[in-house]
């Protein structure tokens, strides 16, 4: 244990002398205020900007052709049969949920840990939850078949009479997911509404002002106010603590309680939920290491909130790796030849290569995290969360696709390839989570405002 | 400084450079008897609801009326649905299947109790409110960047323009202004 200043709790974040600041030296209420705000209110679109946005925004495009293709000839244009009726949809799925997990670590388990750090990268990471919790709502609809009747999945008075089948996981992830992109909505917008109130004030502009005002809902920093918000903060965080862990828990669900082999272990909550922390963390890398530079706040997000980040991916990434060491002994270990089978179908199956992949990018790689100069190096910092990226898409790929293509019957083995719309549905979820990232840090201030005062030291009142 | 006595004005504010000076003339206005106050920040400051004689807010309450309302809803929902609207076998387990009926429950708790939190405090700060007295003075814009204001309102039974006045340059603001209806 650290010795800290005065009274810091035993879990208070306390940086080693030789540790990177949370916040550059020098700064002020006044200058952490303009340096967010004036990303969105005085910065002219960028060449970079307009340029990414529009690759994006192509592939949103690209999503809508997709979907509208879809919707005329039914799923049958993916790559889905029997055995494999779950493919591209449900892995993207449960990869993109993954990805939310961070953003609400970050804001609710951090912030009860009173992790100062996570004040310059919660808003954005919030951001990101919310606009991956949209690209994953959207798998498992698109892969209804139809669509349109999704609200049968909600207990409702139907004129048919029936119900939803409560003792089904497909049923709790959809009280699991909307509850949890409910609550992610409602904590990212409780969060900015005081930072909505200091855009009213600075925006010059009348639509704007206006605009930020409504949001802002005639915030006007009263003390009372205030404490009923810290409170709810306080609260919200502990709500949507168990939240986070219990989403990715129940999406293991919808595999766990399954009599597959390879699916059907006790392993998988923790496994997923740790696996999902771990992409979710590579993708908040991806975005604030552009967002930083390009926007010149590294006063305010440091290399110590992208060293934290990388000692959380390390530590995440064991734990999946104990994780897929577990699956492999437990395989060995059962006795029963299905399990077995699974074991060798993954290393030497069909799809032998990706598995290999995906141990190469989820467990070797990343260990290079190790060495304290690769975890101040951008560069490298970058490259790896990209790595763990595509290894986590890996890893669902082969949970979902050498289970399902190698049951237990050989009579009823099959093969899955996908289809150039399952790419364009997945390419496109990814333009439309980058096009959502692009407008979102043109409009809203990317850094919660209101926190970062708080990091300042003369935000402390002195005592007399 | 001259002031007319005009009952129309909503209070007095004063501004302040720093958190602790907030806090100190907070303080130093709650023992000479001032109630009908407040403070305003760029920031949450614990000490400055505490200077006012704030020390409780009901929204732990409301979000544990919420989660409640919303967990035992949501399982009395499911055993309704299971075990008397449309009991469905599956599998040979229980009608009752309490086990599975935990999850949508656990959901539905943490879904009200939010929502009813959320919405309760904005309701207890009386907020949307985009019209508000204290916006009339044009440097209290700055409490969304980085100034603290302490406003003492006209309907406090100890408000006197000129002594409160006085009073309140004791305090060494920035500046004091009045504040217009």
């Amino acid at each position: 244990m650290r010795e800290g200043p005065e009274e810091k709790t035993l879990l208070q974040d306390v940086p080693w002398p030789d540790e990177p600041p949370v916040m550059a030296p020098g700064q002020t209420y006044g200058s952490v205020t303009d340096s967010i705000a004036d990303v969105v209110l005085k910065r002219p679109i960028g060449l970079g900007w307009l340029g990414g946005f529009l690759i994006a925004g192509g592939l949103v495009m690209l999503l809508l052709v997709a979907v509208t293709y879809l919707f005329i000839r039914g799923v049958g244009i993916w790559g889905i049969e029997i055995p494999v009726a779950w493919g591209f949809a449900i892995i993207n799925f449960v990869w993109w949920i993954g990805i939310g997990h961070a953003g609400t670590l970050i804001s609710a388990i951090l912030l009860l840990l009173k992790q100062s750090w996570r004040n310059s990268i919660n808003r954005f990471a919030e951001a990101m939850t919310l606009f991956a919790v949209a690209c994953a709502g959207m798998f498992p609809v698109l892969h209804l078949g139809r669509p349109w009747l999704a609200y049968w999945l909600f207990p409702y008075p139907s004129s048919m009479g029936v119900w939803p089948q409560f003792r089904s996981p497909l049923v709790w992830d959809v009280f699991a997911v909307s509850t949890y992109a409910t609550i992610s909505a409602v904590f990212w917008y409780v969060g900015l509404v005081p930072d909505f109130a200091t855009m009213r004030e600075k925006a010059t502009h009348p639509v704007p002002r206006k605009i930020y005002g409504l949001l802002a809902m005639g915030w006007r920093g009263s003390a009372r106010h205030w404490k009923r918000y810290e409170s709810l903060y306080l609260l919200l965080a502990g709500l949507a603590t168990p939240l986070v862990l219990s989403v990715h828990t129940v999406v293991s669900f919808d595999f766990a309680v399954a009599i597959m082999p390879g699916w059907h272990t006790t392993i998988f909550p923790p496994y997923f939920v740790a696996g999902a922390i771990y992409s979710g963390f590579a993708m908040v890398l991806v975005l604030a290491i552009p967002i930083r530079k390009y926007y010149h706040l590294e006063a305010l997000i440091t290399m110590r909130h992208l060293q934290n980040s990388a000692k959380v991916m390390l530590a995440t990434g064991l734990i999946v790796a104990y994780g897929y060491f577990f699956e492999t002994f437990i395989g060995m270990y059962s006795g029963s030849t299905y399990e077995r089978f699974m074991l060798e179908n993954r290393w030497f199956g069909q799809y032998a290569p990706l598995y290999w992949s995906l141990i190469l990018c989820n467990i070797l790689i990343p260990q290079i995290l190790w060495i304290p100069k690769m975890r101040s190096n951008i560069k490298v910092l970058f490259l790896v969360s990209l790595d763990i990226l595509i290894g986590m898409w890996l890893e669902r790929f082969v949970i979902v696709i050498t289970s399902l293509s190698r049951d237990f019957l050989p009579s009823s083995w099959g093969h899955y390839t996908a289809t150039r719309w399952d790419w364009a549905v997945f390419l496109g979820t990814i333009g439309f989570f980058s096009a959502a990232m692009f407008v979102f840090v043109r409009i809203m201030p990317a850094i919660s405002i209101f926190e970062m005062r708080m990091l300042l030291p003369e935000a402390e009142v002195k005592a007399e | 400084m001259k002031h007319e006595l005009t009952p129309a004005i909503y209070g007095l504010m004063a501004e302040f450079e720093s958190s602790t000076d907030l806090v100190q003339a907070t303080r130093a206005a709650y023992s000479a008897g001032y109630r009908k106050m407040d403070a305003y920040s760029p920031f949450p400051i614990e000490e400055a609801s505490e200077a006012l004689g704030f020390h409780k807010t009901r929204i732990p309450l409301i979000v544990l009326i919420g989660g409640l309302l919303g967990g035992s809803g949501a399982y009395a929902l499911q055993y309704w649905i299971n075990c008397i609207s449309y009991p469905l076998n599956v599998g040979g387990r229980p009608w009752h299947s309490w086990v599975a009926f935990i999850i949508p429950t656990f959901e539905m708790t943490v879904l009200f109790g939010g929502l009813a939190g959320v919405f309760g405090m904005f309701a207890l700060n009386g907020l949307p409110m985009p019209h508000h007295p204290v916006f009339n003075v044009d440097r209290f814009s700055e409490v969304t960047r980085d100034k603290f204001f302490l406003v003492v309102e006209a309907a406090d039974s100890k408000f006197d323009l000129v002594t409160t006045t006085q009073f309140m340059e004791s305090l060494k603001p920035l500046s004091i202004s009045e504040v217009p209806h």
